[in-house]
């Protein structure tokens, strides 16, 4: 079953981001999806944005825009492979999914 | 009022909106201005994205209260402290903060900058000298 894996927590404070990789990455087609707080790990220079990117080669990953806005964050810090999202598309990733699985 | 005078820091580690932390310690800086203290601010962890500039919340439908620290200098809140370590570990660098002054009097309302970059090392030091030490 497709799984849109949903993580709303700094990956500097807590290792919810590291572990929906983990999984993620090792099970079927899925996605993960960025907001709050997630949204940090989105972007360009950080520590943790290796481990992200290697995520990339095996599970598409998407962030949510207005979580980016009201940090101060435009779309050109965010790493490169990551789509950004409006509430729409959060939508359509939760449709498009079988279920939604949320990594607090 | 000749009451002693403590060294007040407020420790801050969280990134704003998604919690409450961030807001509440804001809040509670400006109430602790009105009485007579020497009030630090330090920023470490997540704590420095609290002062990134050009947030924008409308779509998040909640209050941007970033435009607030641009207010502490009028509450005689200028010592500021940002650890270099914790904006590395972010991409983040001095530029992607709010520009944050104070008006001294003494030097005909010269403005002088609030934001200090310590080390971790000068970090510590802070919390060593200080009576207080307020968390959020």
């Amino acid at each position: 079953m497709s799984t849109l894996h949903t993580v709303n927590k700094s990956p500097f404070e807590k290792p919810s981001l590291q572990s929906c990789l983990d999984y993620a990455g090792s099970g079927g087609a899925g996605a993960v999806l960025l907001l709050e707080d997630g949204v940090y790990a989105a972007l360009t220079g950080t520590s943790v944005e290796q481990r992200v990117k290697s995520a990339l080669d095996s599970v598409k990953v998407y962030v949510l825009g207005p979580d980016l806005k009201a940090r101060g964050f435009a779309e050109e810090r965010v790493i490169e492979g990551i789509s950004v999202v409006d509430y729409a598309g959060f939508v359509d990733l939760a449709a498009e999914n079988d279920k939604v699985q949320a990594w607090l | 009022m000749s009451e002693t005078i403590k060294k007040f820091l407020y420790l801050n580690r969280r990134a704003p909106y998604g919690t409450i932390y961030a807001w509440e310690s804001l809040e509670v800086v400006l109430i602790g201005a009105a009485f007579d203290q020497d009030v630090s601010l330090a920023f470490v962890d997540d704590g420095v994205f609290q002062l990134t500039k050009d947030q924008s919340t409308s779509e998040i439908g909640m209050k941007n209260f970033s435009p607030t620290y641009a207010a502490l200098g009028d509450y005689e809140v200028k010592k500021i402290y940002v650890e270099k370590e914790s904006l590395e570990a972010r991409g983040l660098t001095l530029d992607d903060l709010q520009h944050l002054v104070w008006e001294d009097e003494d030097d005909d309302y010269a403005e002088k900058d609030s934001i200090h970059l310590v080390t971790r090392a000068e970090m510590a030091a802070i919390m060593d000298e200080s009576d207080v030490v307020f968390s959020f």
